[in-house]
């Protein structure tokens, strides 16, 4: 059982996001991508005349719905596919293990910070996708398609859970990986497969209802939890400072303690205690 | 030549009394598949110890230095850190009562001393963050960088960050890795300054370092590590065990007959000369030996120009050492 110290979390999440902030290639992907990603769904929806038949925008807004899908799979995994190997390119990671910070508190802490501002991102994006189809588009069935309650409850389930798996996957390569870039490379690259799911929903082989979004919304987050069970299994301290785990008896049995030296010691006067 | 031994028997031969321990290992070793990073190593650290930890390189101090962080499991031997066994489940509360400086000191470049500090002061869960971190900050004269980028910072000044950031936690024990490696003159000085002021507050210190006068200024004991522990014991102790003590004495011009002058002297055991006026004399002790020999060279109508102790430095003792090492001939 693994416990959680809400001070830490939050320390690293915050430490994340201020690093965010002042690094131009994170902002530069959080800025840019998701605008890059727009413009192919509006011209398409921009592009529907008002005659269209109803069967062929439904197709056309599908795919509008898997690009905007794209923005959180991929954003969340550049980030965390620098998040352990660049904190062993900057020297930072020995520090910040010998605290008393636990593996499921910097993995979560910086989870959060990847996953908050994807997420945010990509309901900003489709928000704005639905408000400029309602000002521009000329056949009004997009905006109804759109508003679908289904597609909607697709959106707001499957940003977060492509997030997390991307964060997962992302984090797993980032804890092997020795260069950064290969580990961007290969965290965008493997963020992608879950997106394989949504486009089945996406372009209507399975008919988008409520109950088929939150089916694959359970099976996406059966997966992340599994995603998740490894990557903590594999943020091993031992493994991420040397390359190795540990081999043969990792730990003193019984705590290992010499007997008769078992004390605690006073703290030094100075600082007061923590 | 045995290896001097003083203070390295293991902890459960101590007793329990006297001043509290700080850190005890014991026949402590890690192993990396078929590689030995160290072996069989014990020794004990006194609450309030500078304790100098040194070795040739890839000798294993940094392994025993992540070993004793609990960021390595030891694959045998035992060890009490800050009082409280090593072990797996022990580690969160053993990183709570230390800190650690690797080598480098590992800031987050992009951020600030300041925002550092605070990601520390969390991770250690301090209550009122703002007045220790001004306190650490304080303490190595950096509060007026607070708000300065660490990328912003010099080699020198990162380091002493690196030091604030270490005594966030107010630790028991204090590891630094190389706490000087890189570092000019000056700096360097102003890290031992820091460490000498740790000292006096009573922070045990266990410092790794290539730097042989920096261990002789600062430790109270030194352990010489080359994959086994070779010795442990105060400078002083290990110059003594190692080298006679002896005396130079140095002629305006070489004697006619100086085995009239140096046999049966008090507390001489032997001369030698290199067939210059100069010649070293081994005594028991310098200063009851000298009175004699300047009285007796005086009297051979010699003219003395000095007589001097020869100072066998740690450095002396560090090369002895490792030269008698098969494993450093390797």
């Amino acid at each position: 059982m693994i416990g959680f110290d809400g001070g830490r979390l939050a320390a690293v999440a915050r430490k994340e996001i201020r690093e965010y902030r002042r690094s131009p290639f994170i902002i530069g992907t959080m800025a840019v991508l998701p605008f890059v990603f727009m413009i192919n769904p509006l011209v398409v929806i921009f592009a529907i005349g008002a005659t269209v038949k109803a069967a062929t925008v439904a197709r056309a807004v599908g795919g509008t719905f898997l690009v905007l899908l794209i923005v959180p799979a991929v954003i969340p995994a550049t980030i965390a596919a620098y998040s352990v190997v660049g904190e062993r390119d900057q020297g930072t990671l020995e520090p910040l293990l010998t605290t008393p910070v636990r593996r499921g508190e910097i993995l979560l802490g910086k989870a959060l910070a990847a996953i908050v501002p994807s997420v945010t991102v990509a309901y900003v994006l489709f928000a704005l996708v639905v408000v400029l189809a309602h000002l521009f588009a000329s056949n009004p069935t997009v905006v109804s398609t759109l508003s679908e309650g289904p597609h909607i409850l697709a959106e707001a389930l499957f940003a977060p859970l492509l997030a997390g798996w991307s964060i997962a996957v992302g984090t797993a390569i980032s804890a092997r990986a020795s260069d950064v870039r290969i580990a961007q490379q290969l965290g965008t690259m493997a963020s992608l497969p879950p997106l394989a799911v949504t486009a089945l929903v996406s372009f209507q082989v399975i008919t988008p209802t409520f109950a088929v979004a939150l089916g694959f919304g359970l099976g996406l987050l059966a997966i992340d939890v599994v995603m998740w069970r490894v990557v903590l299994a594999m943020f091993d301290r031992e493994r991420l400072i040397t390359g190795a785990r540990a081999q043969g008896r990792a730990w003193a049995p019984g705590g290992g303690a010499p007997p008769g030296v078992v004390r605690r010691i006073p703290r030094a006067g100075g600082t007061g205690g923590a | 030549m045995s290896v001097v031994d003083a203070g390295s028997s293991a902890p459960d031969e101590l007793s329990t009394g006297g001043a509290s321990t700080a850190l005890a290992v014991a026949h402590l070793t890690k192993r990396f598949g078929d590689r030995t990073a160290f072996e069989d190593v014990s020794f004990t650290v006194a609450s309030g110890e500078v304790f100098g930890f040194l070795g040739p390189n890839g000798a294993g101090k940094t392994t025993t230095v992540r070993t004793l962080g609990t960021l390595l499991a030891p694959t045998s031997g035992s060890a009490v850190v800050a009082g409280i066994p090593l072990s797996e489940a022990n580690g969160t509360e053993i990183r709570r009562q230390i800190s650690v400086m690797p080598e480098n000191p590992g800031l987050y470049l992009r951020l600030t001393v300041q925002e550092n500090m605070e990601l520390f002061a969390g991770l250690y869960g301090l209550h009122a963050p703002r007045a220790r971190i001004a306190q650490a900050l304080e303490t190595v004269n950096l509060e007026s960088r607070a708000r300065d980028l660490c990328r912003d910072l010099s080699k020198g000044l990162r380091q002493r960050a690196g030091l604030a950031r270490a005594l966030l936690n107010d630790p028991a024990v204090m590891f630094l890795d190389e706490p000087t490696s890189g570092l000019d003159p000056v700096a360097a000085r102003e890290v031992h300054d820091l460490i000498n002021g740790l000292r006096q507050r009573g922070v045990t210190v266990f410092l790794t370092t290539h730097r042989l006068e920096e261990a002789e200024r600062l430790c109270d004991r030194v352990a010489i590590l080359n994959t086994r522990l070779r010795t442990v014991g105060r400078p002083e102790e290990l110059r003594g065990s190692l080298f006679r003590r002896s005396l130079v004495v140095e002629m305006a011009a070489p004697l006619s007959a100086p085995e009239d002058v140096f046999t049966n002297q008090v507390g001489v055991q032997g001369w030698t000369s290199d067939g210059t006026a100069a010649y070293v004399l081994s005594v028991d002790d310098p200063r009851l030996a000298a009175p004699g020999v300047t009285r007796a060279l005086v009297a051979a109508g010699a003219d003395v120009v000095s007589i001097t102790e020869t100072r066998h430095s740690l450095e002396d003792v560090y090369l002895q050492l490792i030269d008698e090492d098969p494993e450093a001939r390797r």
